[in-house]
């Protein structure tokens, strides 16, 4: 176990915090930039897939891993980012300045739903963000003269400095850089102020309050930056597709990056990355599932959802702290063995109550 | 001179009346106690100076401005900062991490700035950091720096949710039951912190306390309320010695 000697204040504040990182942060970013040396067009294109979801939950994560709001509706957010890269696009806008703009317009959306938003939580807060995005997957329909309806948008390849990204692996490279620096981005929020006020307004929005955070602002600010790289994630996404359609964008998707951030674990970075790979995964574990289960299960319609729901019920009841909770049980069970106990990781619930003399 | 002063403070919640016409001043420099039965309306008097609850009449000034409609959150910005009687801590993050939060008010780093975390944001964040290790070590909290406070025992978390208010750098600071949970070495572990934070950091307090024997031993002056009205107020032998007061506590016709 290795034991960290703090001499600065810098020693805190860095993000690597000892060489260790340094060394498996290096091997796995190598190896990710050197996939498509090894794999071939289609496996890079699920890679490509399991990175965009990835930053899309990261957005989540921010949400409703950092500052407590659920939301039901991100793939309103997605669809926001998609549709405003893509006809900027369309418009001659460069992908260079398309896509951070992208990324702005979905954040002032994401700013102009938390206004009513702020007002509920819990359940009310998933409701309202869930009608919004049904309210968007509706204007995507109907507004035809922009959106095209029903007969979707062509995505154009991007295009950067006049090279055009048309291989399978120069998109995934792309969509790596862009899920690295939101990575970056997210870390240096969590580590200053404005990341340390979303968190405080989970645990406690009345102390949070009487330290002088302002709770309205703060929770707008976490719905800014969650549907901002929602909105990147989403325009890669068009990219990914070449073509966006209103049914893109639907309440599964919504679902499964809820499913992403609590089967990875809430409240870590390391958990929207998890719950990508899990979710990206897990139709191809279904596909083989399929060939061997009796067809009367593999038939039915609505497997997969199922599944999905399940996955989430049973991930709420046996590891509330999704797979990054468990991998951290597994780390620190190598780290102090054998001294490992199974209530290491049960939180005391409460002092006062006599439940302890049982 | 008058730090802080209530005006004729009054809260009404349907036919309740909790805090019912309450004026006192408190001095600069002083530790000043709220006591009464349960009941009498003192976390509400808190609630209220924190701008948690809307008074239904009467004034609060603080450090020559009007309060009285000053939003919550500027509160601490203005100087004033609160621990809770039922601990309302960060449960999910470290000791520092909570200390850095009480930082808040004094935020200067802008978004932008954050993103990129710059230069300048890091330094900001070494300040920050330098101020909530003097409070960590003027309440000897070193040992816990790193701990998550889910795991701390409950005498620690205290005197962690008053170094997460010192951090705020105070003028005025309001303790709601500081002693409550704690036992006899801790409360006195509390009253000379409370000396303390009151001659060396010079931060005046305003206290919500039962136990009787703090509140003789750290208050310079005592108010004394029940069912919301004012009762007695001076030193605490006298509030201690006031009749209406001991009728307010034990009843019948003392």
């Amino acid at each position: 176990m290795r034991i960290l000697f703090k001499t600065s204040y810098n020693d805190d504040i860095r993000l690597m915090k000892h060489g260790g990182y340094l060394f498996w942060y290096g091997l796995l970013l190598i190896a990710a930039f050197s996939a498509p040396l090894l794999l071939d067009d289609f496996y890079i294109g699920e890679l490509a897939q399991v990175v965009i979801f990835a930053i899309a939950g990261l957005g989540l994560m921010v949400l409703v891993g950092f500052s407590g709001q659920v939301s039901l509706g991100h793939a309103a957010f997605l669809a926001i980012g998609a549709y405003t890269n893509a006809l900027l696009i369309q418009a001659g806008t460069p992908f260079l300045i398309a896509f951070p703009v992208a990324g702005v317009v979905t954040a002032l959306s994401g700013a102009l739903i938390s206004l009513p938003a702020n007002r509920m939580t819990g359940l009310y807060l998933a409701i309202a963000t869930l009608a919004f995005a049904i309210i968007v997957e509706q204007i995507l329909v109907r507004w035809e003269s922009v959106t095209g309806g029903f007969q979707g948008v062509a995505v154009d390849a991007p295009d950067l400095f006049g090279h055009q990204l048309w291989n399978p692996w120069e998109l995934y490279l792309l969509c790596l850089v862009v899920l690295i620096l939101v990575i970056l981005g997210v870390l240096n929020i969590l580590r200053s102020p404005t990341g340390r006020a979303m968190v405080a307004i989970r645990d406690s929005e009345v102390s949070a309050q009487s330290m002088g955070v302002n709770i309205a602002k703060y929770k707008t600010i976490a719905f800014s930056i969650s549907a901002g790289i929602t909105g990147l994630a989403g325009a890669l996404m068009g990219h990914k597709f070449n073509y966006l359609s209103p049914d893109t964008f639907n309440i599964i998707i919504s679902v499964q990056l809820l499913l992403m951030v609590v089967v990875g674990g809430l409240g870590s970075v390391h958990g929207a990355i998890y719950g990508a790979i899990f979710v990206g995964a897990l139709p191809q574990i279904l596909a083989l599932a399929r060939d061997v289960l009796p067809p009367a299960v593999a038939q039915t319609a609505g497997l997969e959802p199922g599944i999905f729901g399940l996955i989430m019920v049973l991930f709420i009841l046996f590891e509330p702290l999704g797979l990054y909770g468990r991998w951290r049980k597994i780390k620190l069970y190598f780290d102090i063995f054998p001294l490992y106990r199974k209530a290491t990781f049960k939180r005391q619930k409460a002092y006062l109550k006599t439940e302890r003399m049982k | 001179m008058s730090l802080f002063r209530a005006d004729n403070l009054a809260i009404h919640f349907g036919g309740i009346k909790a805090v019912d016409g309450v004026s006192f001043e408190v001095h600069k420099g002083e530790v000043f106690t709220l006591v009464g039965p349960n009941g009498a309306g003192k976390t509400t008097i808190f609630n209220l100076i924190s701008r948690i609850y809307d008074p239904t009449h009467g004034t609060l000034h603080f450090d020559g401005h009007e309060i009285t409609e000053v939003p919550p959150h500027v509160i601490a910005k203005l100087g004033i900062a609160r621990t809770f009687q039922n601990i309302e801590l960060f449960e999910h993050a470290s000791v520092l991490q909570n200390l850095l939060i009480g930082r808040h008010a004094h935020r200067k780093s802008h978004f932008l700035g954050e993103l990129f975390f710059t230069k300048a944001t890091r330094a900001m964040e070494r300040a920050h950091r330098e101020k909530a290790e003097e409070i960590i070590e003027l309440l000897d909290l070193a040992h816990y720096r790193e701990q998550m406070i889910a795991n701390l025992p409950y005498g620690v978390r205290k005197v962690v949710e008053v170094a997460r208010a010192l951090c705020t750098e105070p003028k005025l600071l309001l303790l709601d039951e500081p002693a409550s949970g704690l036992n006899v070495e801790e409360t006195e572990d509390m009253a000379f912190w409370i000396d303390d934070i009151k001659n060396d950091l010079g931060v005046t307090i305003i206290m919500v306390e039962h136990d009787m024997s703090l509140v003789s031993e750290v208050s310079d002056r005592v108010l004394a309320l029940n069912d919301g009205r004012m009762l007695s107020m001076g030193t605490p032998s006298e509030v201690q010695s006031d009749p209406e007061v001991i009728r307010a506590y034990l009843g019948g016709d003392a």
